[in-house]
């Protein structure tokens, strides 16, 4: 689907912790329908980015305006109810519930809010979705490591949201896994899903975005179309350091 | 949510069915069941907040000293019926745990469990202070026309309810969110929880009933003095308890106080010396035999069972 209008607006975001500057000034856009890929040297500032966006953490000057609306200074759950969805660069599920009362729990109080036998439906079509019908009521510590993420994507998509952040969700998964789960990235980007995602994993940043906007230090370096900020100079050197160093 | 639910409902009979006690029992018996009656009811709604959110509170013998002490100074000091302070102490003891709750949010695991404590001593040193300055060191009468029949039928009454309403809050979006906040209070956020207000209601509902039980119970001690009601040993007995029995499931903590308070009741009366010892050994049991209490163990027991049966 062809981008549409500007959905999120990220400007002049700054996060300070202590003297430590982990985003600085850094403004972006994201159109509807947009596939936004958010990458850099680890400790550039991306979770952090990513964390002030769903409202983990405050930031420190900068707005964030999600149609219109500025969110930046909104707690985390006014936020979700806003239809920002996320998952998490450690998986974060709920071990005392049911494979099915996970994804349940993403679509009764946040920007779909259904209860009684039309969210068990609806939990159930998640899980199709992500390819876990099969395991609706198996206990969460038999899931491997691919079956958590998409379980935790499941949940996140159960909430219907306007904006996926993934955070590196195809990190840590082995070469057969990571080709089910850039699938799987590529049907939700055919879907019209307007996503950002932190990834280190290239040949998933190439096939499902549409922009990349790299950070270093905090700060925004490059933005543009994948293959043109891959081979850009600067973003080679932040990735692998200067030639002659 | 699921057909779980529906079974929980079966201890409502028999919580009906233990109204004919009093009808049967002697009195020592009698006296013994008002006690058990009382701490089922304050481990019950214990268990309400504490359950799911695993937010282990000592509060509990604040506000069931705010209670039994209202009910005293009430009747005592300014003449007061014992129905109005019976039912002006739960509200003040429900304004009083959302202040708490407000100032623990940000308090999770250990801190919260030492907040709720110093702040239990605080409140009995306070009302101390107060009754000792301000009211006069007389003691505190409470008289009434009940007996031990009245007051049993009272607290079950008081337990029904909050059954009732334990089961109500299980199947609601309420109590799902309480389990999820529970297990991660992160993910809780970020899938649209109010958990700050979720928090706050339940910490409210505990602090009801333990001022109700606490004011129903008053007319049995007749004579009332700060420093007994407001008993921290109370909190931790509660606690205990509750979580002997198992605080996930609604009928958890009723199998946890009825061998607890059978067996305090004979340490009690037979080697009174040793009653901490007994307090500890259960302590001890807990944490190493039975993390999930006795609901844990039976759980644990039907499945086994039941996938033994599929060989």
């Amino acid at each position: 689907m062809r981008p549409g209008n500007t959905i999120l607006r990220i400007n002049g975001i700054t996060k300070r912790f202590g003297g430590l500057v982990a985003v600085d000034n850094l403004s972006f856009e994201v159109a509807e329908h947009e596939v936004v890929g958010l990458i850099g040297p680890n400790g550039s500032g991306k979770t952090t980015m990513l964390n002030m966006i769903s409202g983990a953490f405050k930031p420190s000057g900068g707005m964030i305006d999600l149609k219109g609306v500025t969110i930046s200074s909104f707690s985390a759950q006014k936020i979700a109810r806003k239809g920002i969805g996320r998952t998490f660069q450690l998986v974060r599920l709920l071990p005392t519930l049911s494979v099915l009362e996970n994804v349940i729990a993403g679509a009764v109080f946040g920007h779909r809010r259904i209860w009684g036998a039309a969210v068990q439906h609806h939990a159930q079509k998640m899980l199709e979705r992500v390819g876990l019908e099969n395991m609706a009521f198996a206990p969460i510590s038999s899931l491997t490591y691919i079956d958590q993420k998409r379980l935790e994507l499941a949940r996140v998509l159960a909430g219907d949201p306007e904006i996926l952040l993934l955070d590196e969700w195809l990190a840590g998964l082995n070469p057969s896994e990571l080709e089910t789960g850039i699938k799987l990235i590529q049907d939700l980007r055919s879907e019209g899903r307007t996503i950002i995602l932190v990834e280190h994993v290239m040949d998933a940043i190439r096939s499902v975005c549409d922009r990349c906007v790299v950070m270093a230090s905090g700060q925004k370096i490059a933005e543009g179309i994948p293959s043109e900020v891959l081979s850009n100079p600067v973003v080679i050197s932040a990735y692998l350091g200067d030639e002659d160093a | 949510m699921n057909s779980k639910g529906w079974s929980d409902l079966w201890i409502l009979g028999l919580l009906l069915l233990s109204a004919l006690a009093p009808l049967i029992l002697n009195a020592y018996w009698l006296s013994v069941a008002v006690t058990m009656m009382m701490f089922i009811a304050l481990s019950t709604s214990w268990a309400l907040f504490s359950g799911p959110t695993h937010y282990i509170s000592l509060a509990t013998g604040a506000f069931y000293g705010v209670g039994g002490y209202l009910v005293g100074t009430g009747m005592s000091d300014f003449n007061l019926s014992f129905w109005l302070m019976a039912a002006i102490s739960p509200i003040v003891a429900t304004i009083l745990a959302a202040l708490i709750g407000l100032a623990t949010l940000r308090l999770s695991g250990v801190y919260f469990v030492i907040f709720t404590l110093g702040l239990a001593e605080m409140i009995r040193n306070l009302v101390s202070w107060i009754q000792n300055n301000f009211l006069g060191s007389r003691g505190l009468y409470v008289l009434t026309d009940f007996d031990e029949a009245d007051i049993y039928w009272m607290l079950l009454v008081i337990t029904s309810c909050i059954y009732l309403l334990g089961w109500v809050v299980n199947r609601s979006r309420l109590g799902f969110a309480l389990k999820i906040i529970g297990n991660d209070e992160m993910v809780a956020r970020h899938v649209g929880i109010n958990t700050a207000w979720s928090k706050v209601l339940l910490f409210m509902t505990t602090g009801f009933f333990a001022a109700l039980v606490g004011a129903v119970i008053a007319p049995r001690y007749t004579y009332i003095e700060p420093n007994q009601v407001f008993s921290p040993q109370l909190s931790f007995l509660v606690v205990i308890m509750a979580l002997l029995g198992g605080a996930s499931r609604l009928w958890g903590p009723i199998v946890g106080v009825i061998p607890f308070t059978l067996i305090w009741e004979f340490v009690s009366a037979e080697a009174p010396n040793y009653t901490y010892l007994f307090l500890g050994i259960v302590f001890l049991l807990i944490v190493y035999v039975l993390p999930q209490g006795f609901v844990g163990r039976f759980e644990q027991l039907a499945k086994r069972l039941k996938e033994g049966g599929n060989y």
